[in-house]
């Protein structure tokens, strides 16, 4: 096989932000968390992504706030490395390497570096605590030599860890026991709880916190209840309260910063705020939309943090508001629908919450909506059957969504919804609701891949059927809406039906039972043919595509099968035991993932050619089921042969422990590489895009305003009109000259006002053409040279606003004058007029024609007419 | 083993007392119960919590406090009296009238010299404690109303009385009270309420603790008269409160029924300032908790549904050790059911009346019998006068039938015509104070007889006589044993004294053997001819019992023999019964006991699960069982309903 250096298999995009608590910093103005095999640095208040923190090669394992310096961060990862970050810049400063696998990390006030690593003892491996002294360095890259194991035995889960009293002590639990060791004095305490029968799962620790004042530890157990241990350096006189709120176990414990309060949370989604010294009053932040992992407070305690199990971190503020939600990719218990790409907003469709379809944008790496499919409220307990959401399929131009959910109570409960895409509200909107669609469970839909309006949706049921659901487009006179009705039903021999499948063009349906392979027509509900090839059931079923359309392919559980279309015969086959078949849509390349031993190993090929493209043997452990092509936004230039193949699209698959994967060329990796290096705007605003549409509008509005202010002088843009009315509302009148005097100027300043918000857009241009003409007349006279007519006719309509110029300038020199103003404003006209009408004077001779249609103008705007006749001038020099 | 018919009594309907106050003395380990209907119990917690002296009742008496004295205790109630008890012949040796109206609380000071009481007109009076009496010292500042707790300053001086929403902390010289501090009254709707200061703890670093109708529990600093902490316990009312000895804990009993641990500790490890620290929560009462006992290793705890509760704090006692153990009594130590064996009717004792009741019959085999004849009660017999009924007893032949109450005893005799019964009474010449316990000899009534050269002064609380009528075994809480012969009308011996108190004592009917089960569950058979332990008795103490079997909680409380087969021993307590083949060998020491049927002592069997909550097995003359349960459950059904309480997912 082909060694395929230059791709490798990644976390990217959808991966887990709630893997590990999340970190918040000093500030409060960053939230960093883990994510696959990178880190993000979140804005607390936009919700944006700032950084991806990359250069790990395994799994992010354990992030802390550097307590030497609160602008770097460390983290560690299962690569066997510690890289120290300066999170505001988004640089690699150092890598410790460790060389063993780390599965958490723990910084104590003091400073110490704690980590929990495998640790060889009587040969079993064991996870140990250790402790480990960074060497300060300047170099790069630092190896890490010796440390000294503090614990033998410990739980991975960082929860399980707590430091206390400024790393005095380091308190960690697991199964029913909570071990106490003072680092300081080597003393060992050992605490145990009923550990027998029953009361053993009940009273299993899950969780530890320690009161960062005083010596008293939290610990959260399996039954919901709260222990605070004091007087834990002793063997037997130690004691503990019990408090009790949740009704299942505790999953995080955390004290604010000045231990006033312990936060607690659970599986009812519930945020819990005990009163430290007064466990009886308790505050409850409620609906936090999914059962809680970890809890985070700020050093300053104004921001919490909750982590989710569906990938969720909620920021909340002040202890009371949920200001900000970062969604990461929902990683449900299963997805039980197919993987597909929304051809609209080419995001990735999967089942979401419960009840719930998630779009997620691979590319922005962000969960664009949630569609409530069972449209039920969902109850957070176990052993309840509940609606889900088991198929769903798009339609070629994103315009409809089919999906089943089903609820296996007593007897089987199916509804098919269809919904509609709506292009104002920009989702799906429910059409028609099928409920009972077939006898037995659907196993599979999809729509037919014609770009004509008459869409079909097959489905097929276990009962024995296939059903080909039609639009109907309802009657004229009726109002209703075109919904969905059912066309055919098809059946072969009474046998059931497993997968079906449209060829490229619409025009094939095959549909498989058991052994045999059945090819209809869809357009006349026809069996063509029939292809079997004994012995095993086909599993799964895939047309080829572009040049390749001629070939059927069909997975048994044995073998992989390719048939001939045009010559009805087997071109084709090789014993795999392939358990998802996919075809890329946008060449002729079909992907089989292969299921081996406990690996899935996955080959690339085109059914004509004979050898595959590509193949990765131990793609991941587990089978692959679900997978998708991703179409690419700009093809890649091929380079490689081996990696050609991603050329168009890239496969996106889910693990059996639901982690999406992916495939990375080398030369993208290095393009992803440069991008995260540049040098990023910070600040106070977060760069989002909204930031960057807006943001650079308004820069752009600031510079220009800056030389308007600098050219003309004026500082302040607000509406001088309005000056000018107070002025003349304050001034006593028996100063004032007479009421028709003033009325005009009144008028105009109204008028001026209203305008003014427009003529920002291109004053300068317009004083300064208008100067340039000026000049330009002088000299050359009737030889302007020649300006696009439309400018002409902008600058027409502009009128107003180009009038108020003067207006400005005269109401400036008023102001200066104080109750004077009054005459300066009268006089002052004439001799603005006087001035311009030199000007004028030449060009008035060439247009004459126009002048005529444009006397209405004038006659409002009196103060004005000097600009007004550069305009037409500009008309007249085009013909 | 055989089998036997079981006749499963359920229709003694006792009814236990509430506990209304409690007094722990320390020094010779005794805790002095007061029952709401003036019973006074006093359990030997030095001998695994036996019940060793009851002090019946009297109508119109009721007990508000208890307090140890020294040797002396002494009572209060709402009758306005303070009473002083004579531990040795079980009744009130005196009754002081206080002239305060009804008296809500009393207290002693450590030095045992001086009692004050706490009135219903707002004065506490202080009384001097005299060789056989108490003497009127002096009256305290009067206060505007009632005082319902007192607390002596360790030193003596002082005295922190808790009334109507205001504590008063006393000086004794003087009489003048020193600090006043305000009680908050509960929030809301109950703001116009009066707070009830229901206890109040005097600790010798001047700290106040008290517990008060708002369901708080303060700390006071006494000397500033200012609050410290406000714990926030219930929402109801915290009625009692109990410190250890060491002042280092504290205990708060609320309405809710449960018992919240205060700890004295502090907040940073290895720093001396303390502060008090609220740990554990104990819940093991359903009904509100009137009174709490800290000893040095258990809480004990007593309320309205009258259980005696002692939980131990793990880290006082060894773990595994049978004070670990958590203890529940409910029923009284001792016998209240006779059987008639040859007529097959029982006899069940109340405090105000006696129940004879005649079983019921079946006449089918099988697992489960339907009844063919309903049991009936034969005669209802009211006492006479103001004294409770202290113990009573039925011939075997069920003729005749005999009471004792703390002034008289009363003899009868029943007679069966068919349907109709007539019971009338006999007199009876004086008889020796000494004998409070009736038991019946088949052909004549015990009469005086001369004691033994050095018999102790307590009363004697078991009696035993064989079925030919020639012995008479007798214990009292000295745990002496003495044997009499009856024919002869005088003393025969005194088995050897052993340190726990018997239980439980009976003469074997034909092999003229006692047998004793003492409260540290050890048993032993002294044979009355040889005047020595028997073979038997002599391997199993050498042997040792099992120590799943020591380690029970609950003492036998009633011991019999088989007619028809001379090795079987039944025994009962209060959980379980057992029946020990003699004839069996014994099993190994450490040998795993496990299953309803085990072997705990020789081959026994034992019948945990079936049968709870026993009052009395006893063998009939016809080879059937008599079982008589009271369960707990219908015990709790007519107990008032608690305070509401909300319970998850309701």
């Amino acid at each position: 096989m082909v060694a395929h250096a230059d791709t490798r298999v990644v976390h990217r995009g959808g991966s887990k932000i709630n893997f590990r608590a999340p970190v918040i910093t000093q500030d409060s103005r960053f939230l960093i968390c883990v994510s696959g095999e990178c880190i993000k640095v979140f804005s607390t208040s936009t919700e944006e992504c700032i950084h991806h923190l990359q250069g790990h090669k395994e799994l992010v394992t354990g992030l802390v706030l550097n307590p030497s310096n609160h602008l770097q961060v460390f983290s560690c990862s299962e690569d066997g490395t510690i890289r120290l970050w300066d999170f505001t810049d988004g640089i690699l400063i150092r890598t410790y390497n460790v060389r063993r696998r780390i599965l958490s990390m723990h910084v104590s006030a003091k400073g110490d570096v704690f980590l929990v690593m495998p640790v060889k003892r009587n040969k079993k491996e064991k996870f140990g605590l250790v402790s480990l002294n960074l060497p300060p360095s300047v170099e790069q890259h630092v190896m890490v030599k010796g440390h000294t194991i503090v614990f033998q035995s410990v739980s991975t889960d960082p929860k399980c860890i707590a430091f206390g009293q400024g790393g005095e002590y380091v308190a960690s639990v697991k199964d029913n026991v909570l071990h106490v060791y003072f680092l300081n004095k080597k003393t060992f305490y050992r605490f145990a709880l009923g550990t027998s029968g029953e009361m053993a799962a009940r009273n299993a620790f899950t969780c530890v916190a320690c009161h960062p004042k005083d010596d008293c530890i939290a610990t959260g157990h399996g039954d919901g209840k709260i222990r605070l241990w004091r007087n834990f350096n002793q063997e037997k006189e130690y004691t503990f309260s019990t408090v009790h709120w949740h009704h299942s176990g505790v999953n995080a414990l955390c004290f604010t910063p000045e231990g006033t309060n312990l936060l607690s949370g659970g599986l009812e989604s519930v945020l819990v705020q005990w009163r430290y010294g007064q466990e009886g009053q308790k505050d409850f932040l409620p609906r936090l939309g999914s059962s809680i992992k970890e809890i985070v407070v700020s050093p300053d305690g104004s921001l919490f943090c909750t982590s989710h199990t569906d990938n969720k971190i909620t920021v909340i503020k002040n202890c009371t508001k949920v200001s900000a939600v970062i969604q990461g990719l929902v990683h449900g218990d299963g997805v039980k629908t197919a993987l597909m790409v929304d051809p609209r907003t080419k995001a990735l469709v999967l089942n979401g919450k419960p009840g719930h379809l998630q779009f997620y944008s691979l590319q922005r790496d962000q969960q664009l909506y949630n569609l409530d499919i069972v449209q039920q409220e969902y109850i957070n307990q176990s052993n309840l059957d509940q609606f889900e959401v088991v198929k769903a399929a798009l339609d070629s131009r994103g315009s409809w969504l089919a999906t089943v959910e089903q609820r296996s109570a007593k007897e089987v409960e199916i509804s098919l919804k269809l919904w509609a895409f709506d292009e104002h509200t920009q989702s799906f909107v429910l059409n028609t609701t099928i409920s009972a669609p077939h006898d037995g469970p659907i196993s599979e839909i999809c729509f037919s891949p014609s770009s004509q309006n008459s869409t079909t949706l097959v489905s097929v049921s276990l009962d024995g059927h296939f059903k080909a659901w039609q639009l109907t487009q309802p009657d004229p006179s009726d109002d209703e809406e075109a919904s969905w009705s059912c066309d055919f039903v098809g059946d072969y021999h009474s046998l059931e039906p497993k997968c079906c499948c449209f060829s490229a063009d619409g025009s094939l349906l095959a549909v498989s039972f058991k052994e045999v392979v059945t090819v209809w027509s869809p357009a006349s509900w026809d069996l063509l043919t029939t292809l079997s090839q004994p012995p095993g059931a086909i599993q799964d079923l895939c047309f080829g595509r572009l040049s390749c359309s001629k070939y059927l392919l069909g997975a048994t559980d044995k073998n992989l099968c390719c048939w001939n279309l045009l010559t009805c015969s087997l071109e084709w086959s090789t014993a795999l035991d392939v358990s998802l078949l996919l075809a890329d849509p946008l060449s002729e390349n079909v992907a089989a993932f292969c299921g081996a031993e406990k690996t899935t190993d996955l080959f690339v090929f085109r059914p004509s050619e004979p050898r595959p493209h590509f193949s990765q043997q131990a793609l991941c452990t587990g089978r692959v089921t679900r997978a998708v092509f991703a179409p690419r936004d700009e093809p890649l230039d091929g380079c490689e042969e081996s990696s050609q193949w991603l050329n168009r699209s890239q496969l996106y698959f889910l693990t059996h422990n639901m982690e999406l994967l992916t495939f990375l060329t080398k030369p993208e990796e290095e393009r992803l590489m440069a991008l995260s290096k540049q040098p990023t705007i910070d600040d106070s605003v977060a760069m989002t895009p909204f930031y960057l549409l807006l943001g650079k509008h308004r820069k752009r509005q600031e510079e220009e305003r800056d030389i308007l202010s600098s050219q003309s002088g004026v500082r302040n843009l607000l509406p001088q009109g309005s000056v000018a009315i107070k002025e003349l509302l304050h001034t006593p009148s028996h100063v004032l000259p007479s009421t028709s005097i003033l009325c005009s100027m009144f008028v105009s300043s109204l008028l001026v006002s209203v305008s003014d918000s427009r003529d920002e857009e291109q004053p300068t241009e317009v004083e300064m053409e208008s100067e340039k003409e000026e000049e330009d007349s002088e000299e050359e006279g009737a030889s302007v040279p020649p300006r696009p007519e439309h400018e002409s006719s902008d600058t027409g309509a502009k009128l107003g606003p180009v009038l108020t110029k003067a207006e400005h300038r005269e109401l400036r020199g008023v102001k200066k004058l104080d109750y004077s103003w009054i005459r300066g404003l009268v006089t002052s006209n004439p001799v603005v007029n006087t001035t311009k009408q030199m000007v004028k004077t030449p060009k008035q001779r060439v247009k004459t024609p126009k002048p005529m249609a444009k006397t209405p103008k004038p006659m409002v705007k009196t103060p004005k007419p000097m600009v007004k006749t550069t305009k037409p001038m500009v008309e007249t020099t085009n013909p | 083993m055989g089998e036997f018919k079981v006749h499963r009594v359920r229709f003694f309907d006792y009814m236990p007392s509430a506990i209304s106050a409690m007094a722990f003395n320390v020094h010779t380990e005794r805790l002095a119960v007061a029952r709401a209907d003036g019973t006074v119990e006093i359990y030997n917690f030095a001998d695994n919590c036996f019940q060793e002296k009851v002090i019946p009742g009297k109508d119109g008496r009721t007990v508000e406090a208890l307090c140890w004295a020294g040797q002396r205790l002494f009572s209060t109630g709402l009758n306005g009296e303070i009473v002083e008890y004579d531990l040795e012949n079980l009744r009130s040796k005196y009754t002081v009238e206080a002239y305060g109206g009804p008296v809500w609380t009393i207290s002693s000071n450590s030095q045992g010299t001086q009692l004050a009481v706490g009135c219903e007109d707002g004065t506490v009076k202080i009384f001097e404690l005299v060789e056989d009496s108490i003497q009127f010292q002096s009256n305290f500042d009067r206060l505007k109303s009632r005082v319902l707790s007192l607390s002596w300053h360790p030193s003596g001086t002082q005295i922190a009385a808790g009334t109507m929403d205001m504590i008063r902390v006393f000086n004794v010289t003087t009489g003048h009270a020193t600090q006043r501090m305000m009680v908050d009254r509960a929030a809301g709707a109950n703001k116009k309420k009066e707070v009830a200061v229901w206890s109040v703890v005097f600790l010798s670093d001047n700290t106040v603790i008290s517990g008060d109708s708002a369901g708080k529990v303060q700390v006071w600093d006494s000397q500033m008269g200012t609050l410290i902490r406000t714990h926030l316990v219930t929402k109801w009312d915290v009625m009692a409160l109990a410190v250890s000895r060491d002042e280092s804990s504290l205990l708060a009993g609320t309405s809710e029924g449960s018992v919240v641990q205060f700890q004295f500790i502090s907040a940073r490890l290895d720093q001396p300032d303390k502060e008090w620290q609220r740990t554990r929560t104990l819940r093991s009462h359903s009904h509100d908790v009137r009174a709490l006992v800290h000893t040095d290793t258990a809480a004990v705890s007593g309320g309205n549904d009258a259980h005696l509760v002692v939980r131990p704090f793990m880290e006082k006692v060894v773990k595994g050790s049978k004070e670990s153990a958590p203890c529940k009594i409910t029923f009284p130590h001792r016998s209240l059911v006779s059987c008639g064996k040859k007529a097959g009717i029982l006899l069940f004792q109340f405090p105000e009346r006696l129940e004879v009741w005649r079983l019921g019959e079946s006449n089918e085999n099988g697992e489960e019998l339907s009844v063919t004849k309903k049991p009936e009660a034969l005669i209802h017999l009211k006492r006479k006068g103001d004294d409770h009924i202290c113990c009573s007893t039925l011939s075997p032949c069920g003729g005749w039938l005999a009471y004792a109450s703390a002034s008289s005893v009363r003899l009868f005799q029943l007679q069966y015509d068919n349907d109709s019964i007539a019971l009338t009474k006999v007199e009876m010449g004086p008889l020796h104070v000494l004998l409070w316990f009736v038991f019946f000899v088949p052909h004549y009534l015990p009469s005086p007889s001369p004691p033994p050269p050095e018999v102790s002064k307590q009363a004697v609380h078991l009696m035993s006589t064989s079925d030919d009528g020639q012995w008479l075994a007798t214990a009292n809480s000295d745990c002496e044993v003495h044997v009499y012969n009856l024919k002869k009308l005088k003393y025969h011996c005194t088995v050897p004294v052993y340190g726990s108190c018997p239980s439980a004592m009976a003469i074997h009917p034909t092999g003229s053997n006692v047998v004793m089960v003492h409260a540290d569950q050890k048993i032993f058979e002294y044979s009355l001819e040889q005047k020595e332990y028997t073979e038997w008795s002599r391997s199993l103490a050498k042997k040792g019992l099992h120590g799943s079997w020591l380690n029970r909680v609950a003492p036998v409380t009633h011991v019999s023999f088989s007619a028809s087969n001379p090795d079987y021993i039944i025994l009962h307590d209060m959980n379980m019964f057992c029946i020990i083949d003699k004839s069996l060998p014994l099993p190994e020491k450490d040998s795993d006991l496990v299953g309803a049927e085990t072997q705990l002592i020789s081959n026994s069997s034992v019948f945990p699960s079936v049968f709870k909550n026993l009052l009395c097995v006893g063998l009939m003359e016809d080879h059937s069982l008599v079982v008589v349960e009271r369960p707990l459950l219908d015990i709790a059904t007519r107990l008032p309903a608690p305070v509401r309480q909300k319970k998850f997912a309701t």
